[in-house]
């Protein structure tokens, strides 16, 4: 392996982030100067959204049912499993759901992505593009952007009801809860800060993973062994960045809405 | 053998044309990675006027090309385009003077989730308001200017290497452009494929009356290219009498050590006296 110098290693860091700014900065851009492409969203809104649908199902439920069931016996030892609606609510609208569903977005998408557009980038495809008169950024990156930031906010809505669902079965037939407590508890403990922090994260989840796969896929390098670099990479740093927002968007939250 | 038709004589560039060039390189020096690839290159293309351009491989030959088109932005020096300075210009808008150019990529880079009509109507299609009428006669047209009427609804995948040369240049003709660059159009193909791909660039060059730049490795394609012309009442390629080598608008140039060491028509090429030029030649 090459080792780099501490210097170039900085300026490297520097000129990705730059080049990230930019590509990200273009995207929202592009949603103010025509053309706009319809078709091209709602092509990837369909890829993405309902492609995604059968993981975020999957994981949804599962995750509910796991919360339900780990919660359940240790609220059984102080004989508050009445509250497990009320966990099962909170930790899925507030974390779980919008987190969960972004990061297997992440992991479908941005690495799709990446591959798509690396593919493109090393067989000349987007410099045929530009020389066709077409601007990649507009046809290619931005509507991914939109169709991921509107998808990825009904994905994780979709994984928070299965989430509740799952964990309402383990709670009913495991541990002989009422169907009608589960689900009016959980109902009645989530407040409007609770449902505004679980869904403003998935648009800023949403922004990240398309634009981090679309920015590792625009600067793929070296054939077919970069276009699985970049793959890579991308959900590596998708993941990751998802991760740090979260953290950070949390916090930020809860001090403005004062939760105690 | 049948004369040049007299349309040859008309198209061959004015002085007025020559002086300014469609496409002019004044000085431009490139380099890769601190690399040098162009070091103080200047050349001009003149109106209707071909030019192959030569060099070993990574001589910067298909930069020079990318560079015309806007795709690179050089170190140093000044490329114009049309009249417009390129390398002043903000990538919107490149797109549009991009519009009255056409290339074609070394290895076609067609877009392979589009079929081949969808390939060869994209310029179309992106320039928006049209209807799909307004489209297919041009698709069907640029198509059957490369005798490929039958493959519009294949992909890429489906079709052979020539042929995909072959869409390629009708998808960088649809719209008429006033120049084409071809990347290395008849590379990795065999003989009988080369020639029916020269013959439509030939053909592009004396009845569309296209600037072009042409880089290749096959010197005898150039040759061709210089020796013959193309008769439309035959809808074939005729070799040019003994001599008549200038009616056609044909120059080469040959880059070497990151500049050009030749620049001039296939009589000059022929009777050079650097040794380097007559060994590549020969």
């Amino acid at each position: 392996m090459e080792l780099i110098s501490p210097t170039d290693f900085a300026k490297e860091t520097v000129q990705a982030v730059q080049d990230y700014s930019q590509l990200a900065g273009q995207a929202i851009s592009n949603l103010f100067r025509p053309p706009r492409y319809l078709a091209d969203t709602m092509q990837q809104a369909d890829l993405i959204g309902f492609g995604s649908l059968p993981i975020v199902v999957l994981t949804g439920l599962s995750i509910g049912a796991e919360l339900a069931l780990n919660s359940a016996n240790t609220l059984q030892r102080f004989g508050s499993l009445s509250l497990i609606g009320q966990l099962v609510s909170v930790g899925m609208v507030r974390e779980l759901g919008p987190i969960i569903t972004g990061l297997m977005v992440a992991g479908r998408n941005a690495s799709g992505m990446a591959s798509e557009l690396g593919s493109m980038i090393v067989t000349e495809q987007i410099d045929a593009m530009r020389a066709l008169g077409t601007d990649p950024l507009k046809k290619l990156v931005t509507p991914r952007v939109v169709a991921t930031v509107f998808m990825l906010f009904f994905l994780t809505i979709i994984s928070d009801l299965l989430g509740l669902f799952g964990g309402a079965v383990i709670s009913t037939f495991m541990f002989g809860m009422d169907w009608h407590q589960y689900w009016s508890t959980s109902y009645q403990i989530l407040v409007f800060q609770d449902v505004l922090m679980g869904l403003v994260k998935p648009l800023l989840f949403g922004f990240i993973i398309a634009t981090v796969g679309c920015y590792y896929g625009m600067t793929a390098k070296g054939g077919t062994q970069g276009v699985g670099r970049a793959t890579t990479q991308a959900v590596v740093a998708s993941s990751v960045m998802i991760l740090v927002t979260d953290l950070l968007v949390t916090k930020l939250l809860m001090s403005v809405f004062a939760y105690q | 053998m049948a004369a040049p038709p007299t349309a040859i004589e008309e198209r061959l560039p004015s002085p007025q044309d020559s002086a300014s060039g469609v496409i002019v390189f004044d000085n431009v020096s490139i380099a890769f990675d601190e690399r040098p690839v162009l070091q103080g290159i200047s050349f001009r293309l003149a109106k209707g006027e071909t030019k192959a351009i030569f060099g070993v491989a990574g001589s910067g030959k298909s930069t020079i090309l990318k560079l015309a088109l806007g795709l690179l932005k050089p170190d140093s020096g000044h490329i114009y385009v049309l009249g417009n300075d390129v390398t002043q210009m903000r990538e919107e808008e490149l797109f549009d003077l991009r519009r009255k150019i056409g290339m074609v990529f070394q290895e076609s880079a067609l877009f392979d989730s589009l079929t081949v009509r969808e390939n060869v109507a994209f310029r179309l299609l992106e320039e928006g308001n049209v209807s799909e009428e307004e489209v297919e006669r041009p698709v069907r047209e640029s198509l059957s200017f490369v005798e490929l009427e039958n493959t519009m609804d294949l992909f890429p995948s489906e079709l052979s290497g020539g042929m995909r040369r072959r869409v390629a240049i009708a998808r960088a003709i649809i719209t008429h452009p006033e120049i084409l660059l071809y990347d290395s159009p008849t590379g990795g193909l065999d003989p009988v494929t080369s020639t029916t791909i020269i013959q439509l660039i030939v053909k592009q060059r004396d009845v569309y009356k296209t600037s072009s730049l042409m880089v290749t490795h096959r010197l005898q394609d150039a040759f061709i290219m210089a020796s013959h012309y193309f008769d439309p009442k035959t809808n074939q390629m005729q070799s040019l009498p003994p001599g008549a080598h200038a009616e056609v608008p044909m120059g080469f140039l040959i880059l070497r050590d990151c500049k050009i060491i030749f620049d001039g028509d296939v009589h000059e090429l022929a009777h050079t006296r650097d040794e380097y030029i007559r060994e590549y030649i020969s």
